[in-house]
């Protein structure tokens, strides 16, 4: 298939009902076309976080001061850990309403371990991570061999994992993690310098580009449409830039933490995890059609038990994270509205309460979007009580947009 | 009662892929499946019809290996086998496609034809090699998809039976079983999928339709299979066939009101065999 000639079609492209995507502006019609059917992604959110940049900074310019954004990065990471595992459970359309109070009791018992035992650091982290990992494990017995909802056994957690908090707190309520520890040295002072943010960079936009070029030379060897060159230079500088200028500007304050670098990292590697192993399709698929999946051959159980333990060990790492940046553990830790915000976020990222539909970026932009209304609302110096009923509104609206965009594509057959 | 059982002369199209002998079924005080017996051949698409509660959801389910048979023997490529499970018919070349086809609307053609197949690239998926094989099958089948890389959820409803009858090709089964293919469809996508079962009798595969539907029985079977009340009741070729003796022997009686019909237009002219024509 290699000699074909040149004008003749590829394989993929012989149907002459199929739209030719050819010049840019082929691209664009393509996707206004794609909005109107409903098939919005991550556009909405995009749209959003940009909005609400630019109204808080018209109300308080140093809301978008490199300080600011630093902080900003540093607060999102450790919640958008937790909303990753939420993003994993809503592609099957279930739900994990425990990540706040299991974040809280693993976190605690991280700093039980550490300050009042004297265990090692790395030890009682990998402890707190690997007690995450069994709950999940008991929710996916609970799931797939009892059959119970799994909105009831996490709301059971919910409680649970709280009295569980102050059993392990004990009579102490608050323990404070040394300052000079690693935890919270690594969540709030450890940055990379500028040449290692520039080469980060450097090597993101070189496997990005790499992989794509990579794919126009498989495609076209296999005698298919290969995807538009000029799309992926454009892609490439364009990621290259931004990234760029991003790096440059948070460089003026203290750059990039650790922390929102291990959290685009996790980002990155689920969303290579889902589109492009088979563990990945098979959660798209279950999350669309169980009994397709079922079907076909796929061990639905396993991939709802690898889900829930992958979301209780992503949320036991998250409250880990957030203990290192408060540099504490109290009766209050993932109590309050971690819960909220980790689902929140997912939802608000784009990822479909419906299952099925959605990718690991939602975790990151949605964390992104409630961090900036946090920090915007806090700058303006609004009290919380303004700052929950604008995060429930904010929820409420991401909800009905895919509410609305799924009847679309339900109406112009997107699925 | 007239059962009308006819000794058919079977053509010998190919070798005999899939024999049943003397399959009984029995569910609780229900005897489902009473020494039903059925023969396929490569390059061959036999049609099971009968009444609802006939029996032929039971012997599909039995060849499928949903059901294991009470009694009787199933022999595949002339050595008896025992379909332990749906994966283990798979393994054996039996493909079958349900009837509401178990697609997962999210997922793009490539997805949903690979599923469970997936070709691997170290550990990644080989989406590169699993489209190019996907354009070859439905390439095969003539199928009239646009784009394998939509989702499913946008084709019409001929299309996704074009995918789900595609899909079961991908384990290079021997056997292709149907079931209802056509039951949902309109005309210009039933004719769609009378041409695919046609295209698989030419690729040299043994297909099992099962229908409702007479005109789509009558137009691309070579034979025809009635079950009534779990029992072969008859077997014709289709050219011999007509739809009265078919009704009749669905049903069980020759005294039934589309027989009487038939009688009536046909009346004066005389000859019962006349009536096929002119529907």
């Amino acid at each position: 298939m290699t000699d074909q000639l040149t004008n003749q079609p590829a394989v993929d492209a012989a149907d002459e009902r199929l739209v030719r995507v050819v010049s840019p502006g082929d691209y664009l019609r393509q996707l206004a076309g794609r909005l109107r059917g409903g098939d919005l992604g991550m556009l909405p959110v995009i749209f959003g976080l940009v909005a609400i940049c630019a109204f808080f900074y018209s109300q308080e310019p140093t809301f978008l001061s490199s300080r600011s954004l630093v902080t900003m990065t540093l607060y999102a990471a450790p919640l958008g850990v937790i909303a990753l595992g939420i993003v994993l459970v809503l592609l099957l359309g279930e739900i994990d309403l425990s990540v706040g109070t299991v974040s809280g009791f693993t976190s605690a018992t991280t700093a039980v371990m550490f300050v009042s035992h004297g265990q090692p650091l790395a030890l009682s982290v990998l402890a707190a991570i690997a007690l995450g990992a069994l709950i999940g494990a008991g929710y996916a017995v609970l799931f797939v061999w009892v059959g119970v909802p799994s909105f009831v056994f996490t709301l059971a957690g919910l409680l649970a994992f709280e009295g569980a908090l102050y059993w392990v707190l004990g009579d102490q309520g608050t323990i404070n993690l040394p300052r000079d520890s690693g935890l919270p040295e690594f969540t709030r002072q450890k940055f990379l310098s500028d040449g290692q943010g520039y080469a980060l960079v450097a090597v993101v936009v070189a496997v990005y580009v790499g992989s794509r070029l990579w794919t126009i030379r498989q495609k076209r060897a296999a005698g298919l449409t290969p995807p538009n060159l000029l799309g992926v230079i454009v892609k490439g500088a364009a990621l290259a830039i931004g990234l760029g200028w991003l790096t440059y500007y948070l460089g003026i304050d203290r750059g990039w933490g650790y922390l929102p670098v291990l959290f685009a990292g996790l980002v990155v590697l689920m969303d290579l995890l889902l589109r492009r192993t088979r563990w990945g399709r098979y959660v798209y698929a279950v999350g669309g059609n169980e009994e397709a999946a079922r079907r076909a051959g796929i061990r639905v159980g396993l991939v709802y038990g690898s889900v829930f333990v992958l979301c209780s060990t992503f949320a036991a790492l998250g409250g880990v994270l957030v203990a290192g940046q408060l540099t504490t553990v109290s009766q209050s830790s993932g109590t309050t509205d971690t819960n909220l915000t980790a689902i929140a976020a997912a939802v608000i990222g784009g990822t479909s309460l419906f299952g099925g539909r959605g990718s690991a970026y939602s975790a990151l932009l949605g964390i992104l979007v409630l961090q900036a209304i946090r920090t915007g609302l806090n700058l303006m110096n609004v009290d919380s009580d303004v700052r929950l009923i604008v995060t429930g509104a904010v929820l409420l609206l991401a909800v009905a947009i895919d509410s609305v965009a799924r009847r679309a594509r339900s109406s112009s057959g997107r699925g | 009662m007239s059962v009308t059982y006819n000794e058919v002369a079977v053509r010998d199209t190919g070798e005999v892929v899939l024999s049943l002998t003397g399959i009984n079924k029995r569910f609780g005080a229900v005897q489902a499946l009473t020494d039903v017996d059925l023969t396929v051949r490569a390059g061959e698409v036999v049609a099971l019809v009968g009444d609802n509660g006939a029996g032929k959801s039971t012997l599909v389910k039995t060849i499928a290996g949903v059901y294991q048979p009470d009694a009787g023997v199933i022999e595949f490529a002339g050595s008896p086998v025992t379909v332990a499970g749906p994966a283990g018919a798979q393994h054996l070349g039996i493909a079958t496609v349900f009837q509401d086809l178990a697609l997962c609307d999210n997922l793009d053609v490539v997805a949903n034809l690979f599923l469970g197949k997936e070709h691997s690239l170290g550990p990644l998926m080989n989406e590169v090699t699993m489209e190019r094989e996907a354009w070859r099958l439905l390439r095969s089948l003539s199928a009239k998809i646009p784009s394998v890389r939509i989702p499913v959820a946008g084709l019409s409803g001929g299309q996704r039976q074009t995918v789900a009858i595609a899909r079961s090709l991908v384990g290079n089964p021997k056997v292709v079983m149907l079931d209802e293919p056509t039951a949902a469809l309109g005309v210009a996508q039933t004719a769609e999928v009378l041409n695919l079962v046609e295209r698989l009798r030419e690729q040299g595969l043994a297909v099992i339709l099962i229908s409702h539907n007479m005109a789509d029985v009558q137009a691309v079977s070579d034979r025809i299979v009635v079950l009534r009340l779990g029992r072969n009741a008859a077997e014709f070729t289709t050219e011999e066939a007509t739809t009265d003796q078919l009704v009749a022997a669905i049903t069980g009686a020759s005294d039934n009101v589309v027989a009487q019909r038939a009688a009536r237009r046909a009346g004066p002219a005389g000859h019962p065999g006349h009536s096929e024509g002119e529907q």
